[in-house]
């Protein structure tokens, strides 16, 4: 797609962010286990792990939705303490607000304060990126599933945010539309390049956006599935846009597949 | 039904960009034509219903003292007017059903939002407030005469009695059981106390509001002629009385009526803000 319209305006610095052996209890349970993790500033970074292994617990507390009980997260190197302006996060609903239209909606993502015209220019802006300024005047409930999250990206864009955390946002889209979404996120990207951390359940989905893919779990399997940890890093290699039918992503596939307990049946072909 | 068969599609259907798929529009009769038929199919039961009342009381199967005919019902209206009392009547009792019912949803809306708001609050003044509710509206009646005398006082604030709960139940648990999603949403974006609630909650209601507001006008009127029944010189509710006891049932019938056609004037005043309030709020 065409960026050079928006090179005019100037996208916030993308941030590293460096979790250091950070821990979370929900009583008795322990839902994330001393685990440390550095992302570079404009890495785009997938989590996945089996349901209910701390993966959106841990993008939560990037966002500073919720607070640790032990260790420490910091952005940019000055620590989260709370919610945070410089990161943004889109959930796997697209939690846009009904009675209020498209652009709207993409204004709640905004610094809070007096609207300028500066305002209403990036939001029309970002209505162009995620291809939405033909149905900026309607109403959630007259556009589509995956129009929906792309409302919810150019929201989370708004603020431009160092950080761009992704809760499974595009879990709940048909395949179709779910490939075309991670094209889009890739645009964005190069337009914005925030620094990505994206939940997902979908191996290819990690392998076709990330630069890093990691596995979350138990590092003990007589553990349950909840006190994760990092199990595995798999780095992806090639540049993006990748083959999605490459070679050595079905290598990396089946390993990442495995690593959750899915047989693969694949024959490496080392 | 061939009303709307000449109506033309005004608009494209849209087109979902990523899927190609078309986005249904739902396609309405205009809206002229719409309030046309409305206003005519409404009208035809009150006809038809007049229509029979006059055959039933001019054939004499029912005695004129017990259902008088519906000229006669307007004579006594005319009669009321030309004395000038019918006017009072009128606009006494609907300055009392509009003064308790803005009280009673302010308070409502205020009490409502601070229990649904605040669990504290909640486990503090439920209990209480629902005790209140289940009182029976009449029982009131005798102890506000004592403590507001039988004058304006207890008769507008037995109204506001009757127009508080329906909004300050209706509101509380809507504010409560706001998308917990979306609230987060504007949590997640910096929003909190009052910008939050304005952004998120209070729009998230409207529709609870307005449908409460509703319930309490209706029961407004209830507690009016409950109020005006037991103890009044002048109202709507004081006319029923003075009629029954007067064997007046031609102005019994005429107070009926009108008691409906207020009821339902006012009911139409709030349905026209609903409508403008959706259609800023709505979803």
């Amino acid at each position: 797609m065409s960026s050079s319209s928006l090179r005019s305006s100037t996208p916030a610095d993308a941030l590293s962010v460096s979790i250091r052996e950070l821990s979370r209890r929900f009583g008795d349970r322990v839902v994330l286990n001393e685990l440390s993790l550095e992302i570079a500033a404009g890495e785009i970074v997938a989590l996945i792990g089996p349901s209910g292994c701390g993966k959106s617990t841990l993008l939560r507390h990037i966002g500073g939705l919720d607070s640790p009980t032990g260790g420490s997260i910091a952005i940019g190197g000055a620590p989260v303490t709370g919610l945070d302006a410089r990161s943004a996060i889109a959930f796997q609903e697209p939690r846009l607000l009904p009675w209020r239209s498209i652009t709207r909606n993409v204004e709640v993502g905004l610094p809070r304060g007096k609207r300028t015209s500066a305002d209403r220019d990036r939001v029309a802006e970002l209505l162009e990126l995620v291809k939405l300024s033909s149905s900026a005047h309607l109403r959630p409930r007259e556009i589509s599933g995956g129009m929906a999250q792309r409302v919810s990206l150019a929201r989370a864009l708004a603020r431009r945010p160092g950080v761009l955390l992704l809760d499974e946002p595009f879990g709940a889209l048909d395949a179709l539309t779910r490939l075309s979404m991670q094209d889009l996120l890739l645009d964005l990207h190069a337009a914005e390049p925030a620094t990505i951390v994206i939940v997902t359940h979908d191996v290819d989905e990690a392998l076709y956006l990330a630069d890093r893919v990691i596995l979350l779990g138990a590092i003990d399997p007589t553990e349950s599935a909840a006190q994760a940890s990092i199990r595995s890093t798999v780095v992806v290699p090639g540049l993006r846009p990748r083959d999605r039918g490459s070679g050595d992503l079905a290598e990396l596939r089946a390993e990442l597949l495995e690593g959750l307990g899915v047989p693969t049946h694949h024959l490496s072909a080392r | 039904m061939s009303l709307n068969s000449g109506t033309p599609v005004l608009e494209r259907p849209l087109v979902d960009d990523a899927t190609g798929a078309p986005v249904p529009v739902t396609s309405e009769p205009r809206p002229r034509r719409r309030w046309v038929r409305a206003t005519v199919l409404g009208a035809v039961i009150p006809i038809a219903v007049i229509v029979l009342w006059q055959a039933i009381a001019t054939s004499g199967l029912v005695p004129s003292y017990r259902l008088p005919t519906p000229l006669s019902v307007w004579a006594a209206g005319v009669d009321l007017y030309e004395r000038g009392v019918l006017y009072q009547h009128i606009a006494i009792s609907t300055q009392r059903v509009l003064l308790g019912f803005g009280i009673g949803a302010i308070v409502g809306l205020a009490l409502a939002s601070i229990v649904g708001l605040s669990a504290r609050a909640s486990e503090l003044f439920a209990p209480t407030l629902g005790a209140l509710r289940a009182v029976p509206s009449l029982a009131w009646v005798p102890l506000l005469g004592l403590y507001l005398g039988l004058n304006e006082d207890s008769k507008v604030a037995l109204v506001a009695i009757g127009a508080f709960f329906p909004v300050y139940t209706t509101v509380a648990p809507a504010l409560r059981h706001v998308d917990a999603h979306l609230v987060e949403l504007g949590r997640s974006y910096g929003y909190s106390g009052p910008a939050l609630l304005s952004l998120v909650q209070l729009p998230a209601v409207v529709p609870a509001v307005i449908s409460s507001l509703r319930l309490a006008l209706a029961q407004a009127w209830l507690f009016l002629v409950a109020g005006e029944l037991l103890g009044a010189s002048l109202g709507l509710g004081f006319l029923l009385v003075d009629s029954q006891q007067n064997g007046r049932i031609d102005r019994l019938f005429l107070t009926i009526i009108l008691l409906g056609i207020l009821g339902k004037g006012t009911d139409s005043a709030v349905g026209l803000l609903e409508r403008f309030l959706l259609k800023r709020w709505g979803s």
